[in-house]
């Protein structure tokens, strides 16, 4: 069997907005539009995926939560309605969702292995989380790829941003040995905003762009910031950065997730691409991809 | 006046107790608190629970669950292993109306939630399932805000008191929350639970010493400190009991009982039972203000108006409603205190013969104008959503009060014209409360679309009766 393969990194922004802004069939409620620069992004990052042969979808987003450990989907299909319990407004979205439950298992064994506490998620009844459905849609709205979903692990709020990098960085070594081993070519997902903080008031036309805007400068430097590193593939130093930008700007990648994609492509030393920049309610969005298709043997 | 709720219960928020009390003796006990709880609950007259849950966040405000029977298999993203958890909860609609437009008022972002398949929390539907099993009692549920602080949390009890008040109910409120809510990170055998540290029990006692002399407000007082000493920092603050001391009145002399306490996976799960009758422990040694109004600065957006143009609002928000007259009085008119006001130089209803004929009835709530389930435009008479099912249903309330004025009732109706200023939009929902109330006794219908009515309402019923002997 040949070796797995990493064929991308992708940092992929999940607010609900941007699937009701697309207007698809699944979701119940319809819109004028909104949020262009990020829906254009997404558009760009489906494009530079177009001609890339992939197996599956591999996501970590910060709205599945566990305290126990970190848990995995570990049915083969999941059918439901999704409704966020932010903006149910917004989003209302009938999913039927394919799950590759072999390798989902085999980073579950992986990360168990390693010491790490771990549990497959077996329950028919179970929701998928609304920023699993959002990325996933924006990334590949044909939903015809599987994918593997993981829970974020509150490590940050337990015990620290350093201790919840470490658990992150252990569990995309997992990630990254169990999918080399599987032979499937996997994009990893990193389902996270930039900078957090919300408006705490919604337009009367929730598309209105006119009152769209950063919740505030620090945000934006902060943002602009960890953009600039990840184009310029200092993946090092965004870890290393990582908690203060946690503490100042509310960071939703507290959650792990882009920690996690980092460990997975190895900390890669390359530039990642951004197909868009964009706020949404105030929080900041970048979609970035790791081409790690293009770069070294096995990456 | 402002009452009190009958009752105020603080309840964990894990689903153990439901679904697997045999499987540590701490989690049974846990239940039997729970049903201990759901049987006090039983001896009052209250016909309401106000459920305050730390387990639903909210972003835009306070959210409030205004579907009237919100239904769902729900699984606990972290125990899903323990089972799945089907519900079906009866929402006092009225009342989460209400609680909206109060929370507005006092200058607080609030919006409700009605929506099919919306995920309520797992606390509330353990509370819901463990307290109130045969939906006995309607509830309300409101969110967690997750950026609020003790000033908006207070003045979100207020609001709620304002709305329970408003429409005379009786209230149990509920504050869903663990104490200490340090959790294990690893999977633990049932038989090894126990609170996460000696620290985390010692103030788990020391909170549950002072609810337990109804010292409500002390605890209220310990918030912060509380969130900083034994709170995983999940949220910004530990808001529970700046809620739910809130909607007791900041009191400290409040008679409790601690029914249980016992770990859940290592948090500290407690159902403690708080009576407003005095204990006489004396009123709070010290205390914070009681705000009234929130006076935040939420103007993010820009475009929010200054509180002169919201209260010019306000004012304008009135004159959309038509004067009110008072009901014609001539010596065959029937006219009920209960029923609201006309719009024009009419009574309520006429008495000819054994036939009683009323004047159109809609929804609107006599004394206050509010009309159940929301109007149908705005202050600046932009098309808002409404609930026709809430407002079919208090029509049907109005037009029994004037039958019972004339000592009649809902049976001794034989002719109903019902008028709806959007068919497409509302029959459905109206046809299915009519079948529920007045299809029951079966008089004859007709329904019209019309343009508009004199008042911001979707749904209004002109009534013929017969009673009495002929």
């Amino acid at each position: 069997m040949a070796e797995g393969q990493i064929v991308a990194g992708l940092l992929a922004p999940h607010p609900p907005h941007l699937v009701y802004a697309e207007n698809p069939p699944q979701n119940e409620p319809t819109s004028e539009g909104g949020w262009e620069q990020l829906r254009w992004g997404y558009e760009r990052l489906r494009k530079s995926l177009e001609d890339v042969d992939y197996d599956c979808i591999v996501i970590l987003s910060p709205h599945w939560q566990t305290y126990v450990g970190t848990h995995f989907l570990g049915l083969e299909r999941f059918e439901s309605l999704s409704v966020d319990p932010i903006f149910p407004n917004l989003f209302r979205f009938k999913y039927d969702v394919s799950v590759d439950v072999e390798l989902s298992k085999a980073i579950h064994d992986h990360a168990k292995e390693d010491g790490m506490a771990v549990k497959m998620m077996e329950n028919p009844d179970f929701r998928i989380d609304y920023g699993t459905i959002t990325s996933c849609h924006m990334i590949r709205p044909e939903w015809d790829k599987p994918i593997v979903s993981i829970s974020s692990n509150r490590g940050h709020a337990y015990y620290s941003v350093e201790v919840m990098q470490e658990m992150m960085i252990q569990l995309g070594k997992a990630t990254r040995k169990a999918i080399l081993e599987s032979g499937k070519k996997c994009v990893i997902v990193a389902s996270n905003s930039l900078s957090h903080r919300h408006f705490t008031t919604e337009s009367e036309v929730p598309e209105d762009m006119s009152v769209e805007h950063i919740s505030s400068h620090a945000m934006h430097l902060w943002d602009m910031r960890m953009i600039e590193l990840m184009r310029s593939g200092k993946s090092q130093q965004i870890v290393n950065e990582m908690p203060e930008f946690v503490e100042q700007a509310i960071a939703e990648s507290d959650g792990g997730a882009l920690t996690w994609m980092l460990s997975v492509l190895d900390m890669p030393d390359e530039p990642a691409i951004l197909h868009g920049y964009g706020t949404i309610i105030g929080t900041g969005n970048a979609i970035m991809e790791w081409p790690s298709r293009n770069w070294r043997e096995n990456s | 006046m402002t009452s009190q709720p009958v009752k105020s219960l603080v309840v964990p928020a894990h689903p153990h107790p439901l679904l697997a009390p045999e499987k540590n003796e701490g989690w049974g006990k846990i239940r039997k608190a729970y049903d201990n709880a759901r049987e006090i609950i039983e001896q009052t007259d209250a016909d309401v629970l106000v459920i305050y849950s730390t387990l639903w966040p909210s972003i835009i405000g306070h959210q409030i669950q205004a579907h009237p029977n919100p239904e769902w298999v729900l699984v606990d993203p972290d125990f899903h292993d323990l089972g799945s958890i089907p519900y079906q909860i009866r929402v006092d609609t009225e009342l989460a109306e209400a609680w909206h437009q109060a929370n507005q008022n006092r200058g607080l972002e609030s919006r409700k939630v009605a929506y099919d398949g919306f995920p309520i929390d797992v606390g509330s539907v353990v509370a819901c399932k463990l307290l109130n099993p045969d939906n006995r009692l309607p509830v309300v549920i409101c969110s967690s805000n997750v950026y609020a602080n003790r000033a908006e949390t207070t003045v979100l009890a207020k609001s709620c008191l304002d709305a329970i008040n408003s429409l005379g109910r009786k209230a149990i409120a509920v504050s869903i929350m663990s104490l200490s809510n340090r959790m294990f990170t690893t999977p633990i055998q049932p038989h090894d639970d126990h609170i996460h540290s000696a620290k985390d029990d010692e103030w788990n006692l020391k909170i549950l010493e002072f609810l337990g002399a109804g010292r409500l407000e002390d605890v209220a007082q310990l918030s912060r400190t509380i969130h900083h000493q034994i709170r995983v920092q999940k949220v910004v603050a530990f808001k529970p009991m700046w809620w739910l001391s809130s909607m007791n009145q900041h009191r400290n002399n409040l008679t409790g009982e601690v029914l249980g306490y016992e770990p859940i996976h290592g948090a500290g799960a407690a159902v403690v039972v708080l009576d407003p009758t005095s204990s006489g422990q004396g009123d709070k040694e010290y205390d914070e203000d009681s705000i009234e109004t929130f006076a935040g600065d939420r103007d993010v957006l820009g475009e929010r108006k200054d509180q002169d143009s919201v209260e010019s609002e306000d004012r304008s928000s009135h004159t959309q409603h038509p004067e009110l007259w008072e009901p014609t009085d001539t010596h065959t008119s029937v006219n009920s205190h209960e029923a609201p006001k006309p719009v024009g130089a009419y009574p309520h209803a006429r008495r000819e013969g054994n036939i009683l004929y009323l004047s159109g009835v809609g929804p609107r709530q006599p004394g206050t104008s509010q009309i159940p389930g929301g109007a149908i435009k705005d202050a600046d008479g932009k098309a808002v959503d409404y609930d026709i099912k809430a407002q079919t249903r208090a029509v049907v309330s109005n037009i029994e009060k004037i039958l019972h004025e004339a000592g009649a009732s809902l049976e001794n109706i034989v002719d109903v014209t019902t008028f709806l200023i959007d068919m497409d939009r509302d029959f459905k929902g109206y046809n299915e409360v009519w079948a529920e109330t007045l299809g029951v006794y079966g008089p004859t219908r007709t329904t019209i679309a019309i343009k508009a009515l004199p008042t911001p309402i979707a749904v209004e019923m002109k009534v013929v009766a017969r009673f009495g002997d002929d």
